[in-house]
């Protein structure tokens, strides 16, 4: 059963579980989904993540009690949504090299060589579970038990964005410039977030992506 | 009309009250430090709560304005001054076309937002004017100010009339170098030790200079995991306490991710988020005391409450443009 509590004085916390679990993953967004279809006076903000749902709302039109109801009332009566056929994304990556520095280093620590981990990472199609961190950076899952890797210890102060990385379970792309603590291997031409864009974001949460490898020696455009 | 700045040696950026709509797309709501000052500013100058206006902070500003207009100056850590003459803070003034308005650093407090009738018309990004620096979105090309910028403002007349109002004092959030303010429990604090709650509720923690508008990481006693400190990612407020591996907190602000991967062991009531945002990085100490939601709450409505009721007409009028 979700778990409800309160994240300060404007913001309900829901929490489904502690995995990385597909089903549970589309429940929430289904929830999210419902409760912006019958907003209730006050509703700021939705952010569903891989087990939770943060419901954000302003303090002085309702109070925490009245959220949560409301919330509890949506997910009791929550039908599961027909899967649908997810929007599928193909990302071109120039694996390895200056821009994907930590690639030789993950290989090794799983007794792989460099080409063994770029097929394994571009074998299949990844779900973006959310977003978040920074404007459009998408959170795939999940890795092939053989890549699973640790963050680093010291996050960088600086990494590029287009930059595609591996954490724990998840593989993501940095869409803008900022600090990072993933394990960073390859790079993207592809720019996730553009606010001038009609579409500012080129992913959205229960899109498939596939990492298609660069030919080595082109830059790709 | 423009508002020129003539010098900035300080963080200036335009703000409104925040981005929303698209926080599950991972873009931060920025907007003020000092929720209170901004939308005060803006009530003295009669804009909607919502108007775009300047947020200043740790240095000084030169600015001019191409025709007369109404502006209010609130928050703390500065001083105003327009033409010749110095202003107190938290009131509206009428500043003829040429004068500059100057604010430099005095005293207690980190920021101070300046309103214009009318409003900042820069271009809206995702449907804000909020700057978030890190993604260069928003304000003025998504950048803080410099010399040379002109901001667009709508000319307007009637000005006479509104210039000379007050927001009167015990309105005003109880700013202190050193404040206590009041935190929610959790949404995490059993993953932390008994005594770390403990020590958390009742220790003073300095402000780090590495502070900035996602966050002020705070130095003091540590505070103790139970477990590991990494969580699957979940959803993020400003005011949200953090936790990382290492046990010093970091006080979410304006500028906060979305989402993040720590523990929070509590959350600042938003009626004292102000308090916390006019605490200077490198000087005053912030305690921290437990509340509920719902006294949280009600402090919070009761403060906008006093904003509302707290405008008022000056006894005496000063010296005008």
């Amino acid at each position: 059963m979700p778990v409800f509590g309160p994240l300060g004085d404007s913001a309900l916390l829901i929490k489904f579980g502690d995995e990385i679990e597909l089903a549970l993953n589309r429940s929430i967004h289904d929830l999210a989904a419902r409760l912006a279809a019958t907003p209730i006076a006050g509703l700021t903000g939705l952010v569903p993540a891989y087990a939770s749902l943060l419901v954000h709302y302003d303090p002085l039109q309702q109070t925490y009690a009245a959220v949560a109801d409301w919330a509890r009332a949506a997910l009791d009566q929550l039908q599961p949504s027909a899967a649908r056929k997810p929007r599928r994304i193909e990302v071109p990556v120039r694996y390895g090299g200056e821009t994907g520095p930590d690639l030789e280093a993950v290989a090794a620590a799983h007794g792989l060589s460099a080409a063994e981990v770029i097929r394994l990472h571009s074998a299949r199609d990844y779900t973006v579970y959310m977003m978040g961190f920074t404007p459009g950076f998408p959170y795939m899952g999940r890795l092939d038990d053989a890549l699973v890797t640790p963050r680093l210890e010291s996050p960088r102060t600086h990494v590029s964005a287009g930059t595609v990385a591996i954490a724990g379970a998840q593989t993501g792309i940095y869409p803008i410039d900022s600090p990072g603590g993933w394990r960073l291997i390859g790079w993207t031409p592809l720019k996730l977030f553009d606010p001038g864009r009609e579409s500012p974001f080129l992913f959205a949460p229960g899109d498939a992506v596939h990492f298609v490898p660069l030919p080595e020696g082109r830059n790709g455009a | 009309m423009a508002l020129k700045v003539l010098q900035s040696d300080g963080l200036v950026t335009v703000q409104d009250l925040g981005r929303q709509g698209w926080l599950a797309f991972g873009v931060p709501r920025s907007g003020p430090m000092d929720g209170f000052a901004f939308r005060a500013a803006n009530a003295l100058v009669g804009n909607p709560a919502g108007a775009a206006g300047l947020e200043i902070g740790l240095g000084d500003v030169t600015l001019q304005a191409t025709q007369d207009c109404l502006i209010a100056v609130t928050g703390a850590g500065f001083q105003l001054s327009v033409y010749i003459w110095d202003f107190p803070l938290w009131g509206s003034i009428l500043v003829r076309r040429g004068s500059a308005i100057r604010l430099t650093r005095s005293g207690t407090g980190t920021w101070t937002y300046l309103a214009v009738r009318g409003g900042i018309q820069t271009r809206a990004a995702l449907g804000s004017r909020a700057t978030y620096l890190r993604a260069g979105l928003g304000g003025l090309e998504g950048r803080r100010l410099q010399a040379g910028d002109l901001l667009p403002v709508p000319t307007d007349s009637g000005l006479e009339e509104l210039a000379g109002r007050i927001l009167l004092p015990r309105a005003r959030p109880a700013y202190a170098e050193s404040p206590t303010v009041e935190v929610i429990p959790g949404p995490q604090r059993d993953a932390f030790t008994p005594d770390s709650l403990e020590t958390f509720l009742s220790s003073a923690y300095d402000i780090s200079l590495e502070s900035d508008r996602m966050g002020y990481r705070l130095e003091g006693p540590q505070l103790v995991h139970r477990g590991s400190p990494d969580l699957l990612s979940e959803g993020m407020a400003a005011g949200a306490v953090q936790v990382p591996a290492g046990g010093r907190p970091i006080v979410m602000m304006a500028d906060s991710p979305t989402t993040g991967g720590y523990p929070k062991i509590a959350s600042v009531a938003s009626a004292d988020l102000s308090l916390v945002a006019q605490c200077t990085p490198g000087r005053g100490q912030l305690r921290f005391r437990e509340t509920t939601v719902e006294l949280a709450q009600r402090r919070y409505r009761e403060l906008m409450e006093s904003l509302k009721n707290g405008i008022v007409e000056a006894e005496q009028s000063g010296p005008w443009g």
